[in-house]
């Protein structure tokens, strides 16, 4: 073997290592969980039991949709929708269905937003639950769909209608009807707004492109949880367009807070409770 | 001077040669006539040949040829006694977008529309049409405007997209956008909105929320730019043309996907070639669409919008 050889073998190495690194960090599996933010290690049950909060830098993990039903509904009472919807390949771009069968076995999910009806400390509430470990929460078609029967159902009902965004934007492979969605989704969030029924949006990590441009800025309150990447363009391309540096919190919950943009920031422990609140004083008979 | 396209250039070549003959009939003591009529002849069906199998990226080239008429050149054209206001009334005036009141066959009208430049200095100065929050939440403005005053919106979308900044980020490029697709949904006005040139993105998408979407015949619209496409899908730029097919972008893969509803024809070559035709074109077809919105209650535009929109999509249950 000559020395270049080994600078080889060291070079795939050092690859290879970075992405182990990262899957770690991702998914916490394993007894033991690693914070990406501040390296503090612990053990994963104890992870779970604080909402999937470091318990040292308060750095909010990505939640599934599934998790975050479990941590915001009343017990019990939580009924999916339209779970049988399936994306289907219009673009017939090659392996998108495999990708997609993929991250349905993966998820447990159809698609990238898990939808619903429950009960909130004893209200009735919809909601909709994107999911980024399904194809980064990328909005086709589906996802459009089923967030806009979801509102629709808020509507019929005259319950509030609650989102959780976690999307990438919109999703490639189905071009520009996954570009509608944002128009779909928007107009029944304004026919759900002129009956009068409020909207809440909770920001999660990351909302950006088309969904972030849709219903996520949409709520008559727009919440977040705290450091959740949000906004429109991504930060490269903005990097590349106006070549300079963007200061370290750009496009971070507290950036957009900042510049008026949000209503608050609230940690992952205080959000049921203060959506819990917030629906209390939005209901009718109260007024 | 028109310039030609790469796939035109079988055109071009014909094109000089007749030139050339001509020119030397003009100065020698030869009839060459004969020979000159077939070879115009041979350039109709040339000609006929090429733009009958123009293919996605061909008119993506067309879409983006500097001469391209803008929205400009269609007020002009089509409308009398156009008035341009300017501002949202919060930040500023964002010329990437303009607008205003005209006169539309004897009815007043809303128009607004992206407006590109047409040289390097107006380009700079209307950052090549690509709007900053301010320039989304002026055209929303006109379009209250134009609700309070019973006016009908006409939108004309050109654009790349919303311009990707830190400071569009810092004043809500995601909100304004956001917020144009919310409000367009509630107008009680009839909405047109005809894609001239470009349409990328979210940002085309925020003058979208129509009654009607017309596209002109070589117009794109489309979820990302052929070019971002490629490197997001295949990490590689220059395969923009393959994306340009693979995207579905051009007006007759919409009209088949039916999203929008009528293609302005363009004329031979592409609409750079003869704007005051062109405008005749398009002036038919929204003649047409306000004819037929024109006595339609405004909660039936309204039902008519969210039907439309709601349509869209495509999966199995």
């Amino acid at each position: 073997m000559s020395i270049k050889d080994l600078f080889k073998t060291n070079k795939i190495k050092n690859k290879a290592r970075i992405s182990m690194k990262r899957e770690e960090h991702d998914v916490p599996e394993g007894i033991m969980t690693k914070c990406p933010d501040c390296r503090h290690v612990e053990l994963t049950k104890d992870l779970m039991k604080g909402l999937k909060v470091c318990s040292k830098c308060d750095h909010h993990y990505k939640m599934t949709a599934q998790e975050r039903v479990e941590i915001f509904f009343d017990e019990g009472t939580f009924k999916s929708l339209d779970d049988h919807l399936v994306s289907i390949n219009p673009l017939e771009f090659p392996s998108y269905i495999e990708k997609i069968q993929s991250d349905i076995k993966k998820t447990g999910l159809n698609e990238a937003v898990l939808t619903g009806i429950g009960e909130l400390d004893g209200e009735q509430i919809v909601v909709a639950i994107m999911d980024s470990h399904f194809r980064m929460g990328s909005m086709g078609s589906v996802v459009g769909e089923k967030i806009t029967r979801a509102i629709e159902k808020a509507t019929e009902l005259s319950a509030p209608f609650i989102i959780f965004t976690a999307s990438g934007g919109a999703r490639m492979q189905e071009g520009v009807l996954s570009l509608m969605q944002m128009a779909k989704t928007s107009v029944a969030l304004q026919r759900h707004s002129a009956e009068g029924h409020l909207f809440i949006s909770i920001m999660t990590h990351p909302t950006t492109g088309g969904v972030s441009a849709s219903f996520a800025s949409l709520g008559d309150i727009n919440l977040a949880e705290p450091k959740a990447l949000i906004g429109f363009a991504g930060r490269r391309v903005i990097e590349q367009t106006v070549r300079e540096k963007l200061p370290e919190d750009f496009q971070t919950a507290e950036f957009l807070l900042a510049h008026g943009q949000l209503d608050a920031v609230v940690n992952r422990k205080d959000m049921r409770k203060t959506v819990s609140t917030i629906v209390k004083l939005h209901v009718k008979e109260a007024q | 001077m028109v310039k030609y396209l790469p796939f035109e250039a079988p055109l071009m070549q014909l094109r000089e040669k007749i030139n050339e003959l001509k020119e030397f009939t003009a100065n020698a003591d030869v009839d060459m006539s004969k020979e000159i009529s077939q070879l115009e002849d041979r350039f109709s069906k040339l000609a006929k040949e090429i733009y009958d199998n123009i293919q996605p990226w061909d008119r993506v080239q067309i879409a983006r040829h500097p001469e391209r008429p803008t929205t400009k050149d269609y007020i002009n054209a089509i409308f009398d006694d156009f008035i341009e206001f300017h501002g949202d009334r919060n930040f500023g005036d964002d010329e990437a977008i303009i607008g205003g009141i005209a006169s539309f066959e004897g009815r007043p009208i809303t128009i607004i529309g992206h407006q590109r430049g047409k040289d390097t200095k107006e380009n700079i100065r209307r950052n090549f049409g690509m709007p900053h929050p301010e320039g989304y939440r002026k055209a929303l403005r006109l379009m209250k405007q134009a609700e309070k005053f019973s006016r009908p919106i006409i939108c004309m979308i050109d654009t790349k997209g919303a311009y990707p900044g830190k400071a569009a980020e810092q004043r809500g490029q995601s909100e304004a956008i956001a917020r144009n697709l919310f409000e367009m949904a509630g107008l009680k006005v009839p909405v047109i909105s005809i894609v001239i040139g470009e349409g990328g993105s979210g940002g085309a998408l925020a003058l979208c929320v129509a009654n009607q979407i017309h596209m002109l015949e070589n117009a794109t619209l489309s979820v990302i730019s052929p070019e971002g496409a490629a490197s997001i899908l295949w990490k590689d730029a220059t395969l923009a043309q393959k994306a340009a097919e693979a995207m579905r972008i051009t007006a007759p893969n919409l009209k088949e996907m039916e999203i929008i509803d009528e293609i302005i024809p363009e004329v031979l070559g592409g609409a750079h070639n003869d704007v005051v035709q062109q405008a005749l074109n398009m002036k038919m077809v929204l003649s047409d669409s306000l004819e037929k919105l024109k006595n339609i209650p405004a909660d039936e535009l309204i039902e008519n919008r969210y039907n439309k929109f709601r349509a869209i999509g495509v999966y199995t249950e």
